[in-house]
């Protein structure tokens, strides 16, 4: 495999494509947890950890699995990856297992994770769906922290709140903005963050849903 | 979870903990198709018929089921796998029997397999600990809650679609704005009753 295929696969799925942005997919179970950093992290790290497991394995599998059922395969060994992920969050960090509650089993039907499967991986190599799957859940990761980050300080005034990070950037005085915190703030601020970003490349118009 | 009037879960589902835009599940398929009010109609009657049964069938298999046997950590896996074959098998039933239905509710169908929505509400039915009427109840109004959502937003944008919008924000940029906006309209609801 070049080098530069490999930059080149990287690229389109951190960016090109970037899945939430361009295609605005699988925002539906990631967004709740973007209230708070550190939940937004765990949350990224079980993703981009699924997206690679199920992409290389479905790879692994692509020539056996008969085409008709494929998409039930793809949904059990995503499934499989899932609730390992569930289990070690469960054995080693239980606060956030409970403060993300349902949200770690909806990453099955994120949409992201079924779309790479088979838009890339049912087709292609090990390794460069291993590479697919690192780069969409980076370039996932991004934006979900480019929204975690403003709603962490303009909800509670400050950074990485209950970790040994935490900063606070406000002071005092500052009055919590309640908003950002609930339901309605992630929608308006993936709405800016979109809104920017497209603004900025210069490309809109467009989503697929 | 103690005795909870089923109309209760019924109402909070659809108003005050509107799965949609208090929980964000089913944002996909609600971006997706929302732009026309009829098809958000046959996509709102398909999610509210299925999650009401997958609810009720999750329930007695977990219950009845992955309980007795130790097999709870599989759940996850069991309840997608119950609602796919669900699914499937109102497909081909829908087919058979009624033709014109098909037309109109058929495509939506394998849509609702990857709608997070079904999936969250039987795993928030789990984790709330509601029993089985409770469900029933959770299910039917989540799915209520949801369609009610996605008609009301069709039926915004397609007065939108005739709208100056930046050029960045059209399509999904100004839907998710109007999402949050319905979202703190819904918000309004949510001192009637403290449940979740």
């Amino acid at each position: 495999m070049a080098k530069s295929k490999t930059k080149k696969i990287f690229w389109n799925a951190f960016w090109t494509d970037n899945p939430v942005f361009r295609q605005i997919l699988g925002i539906c179970s990631t967004l709740a947890v973007t209230n708070l950093m550190v939940n937004t992290i765990i949350m990224d790290i079980g993703l981009i950890f699924v997206l690679i497991m199920s992409n290389v394995t479905v790879s692994l599998l692509r020539n056996v699995t008969p085409r008709r059922i494929r998409m039930m395969v793809q949904v059990l060994i995503i499934a499989t990856y899932v609730i390992l992920f569930d289990l070690a969050l469960k054995a080693y960090l239980p606060d956030i297992s409970k403060a993300l509650g349902a949200y770690v089993g909806l990453i099955i039907t994120n949409c992201i994770i079924m779309g790479r499967a088979e838009a890339f991986a049912s087709s292609n190599k090990p390794y460069p769906a291993f590479i697919d799957g690192l780069a969409s859940g980076l370039g996932y990761s991004v934006i979900l922290l480019a929204i975690a980050i403003p709603r962490e300080i303009l909800g509670f005034g400050t950074i990485m709140k209950d970790t040994f990070l935490q900063v606070t950037l406000m002071p005092e005085s500052f009055t919590k903005w309640i908003i950002m915190v609930m339901a309605p703030g992630a929608f308006f601020t993936l709405a800016i963050v979109i809104w920017i970003i497209r603004g900025w490349t210069g490309r809109s118009g467009e989503d697929k849903g | 979870m103690i005795e909870i009037n089923p109309f209760v879960i019924l109402f909070a589902a659809i108003f005050t903990n509107n799965i949609l835009l208090s929980n964000y599940l089913g944002m996909c398929s609600f971006l997706a198709v929302s732009r026309e009010v009829k098809a958000s109609w046959g996509l709102g009657f398909a999610v509210i018929f299925v999650m009401t049964v997958t609810t009720a069938i999750n329930w007695l298999v977990y219950f009845y089921i992955l309980v007795p046997t130790g097999m709870e950590h599989f759940w996850y896996i069991i309840f997608i796998v119950v609602i796919a074959a669900f699914v499937q098998l109102v497909e081909i039933v829908i087919e058979k029997i009624s033709p014109i239905l098909y037309v109109n509710l058929g495509i939506f169908l394998p849509l609702i397999t990857v709608n997070c929505a079904i999936l969250g509400a039987s795993l928030f039915m789990i984790i709330r600990g509601y029993d089985f009427l409770q469900s029933i109840a959770y299910g039917f109004g989540a799915g209520v809650g949801w369609a009610l959502a996605i008609v009301a937003m069709a039926g915004i944008r397609q007065r939108i679609s005739r709208s100056p919008v930046p050029a960045p924000l059209e399509g999904a940029g100004i839907a998710l704005i109007i999402a949050g906006l319905m979202s703190l309209a819904f918000m309004g609801f949510s001192g009637m009753i403290q449940v979740q």
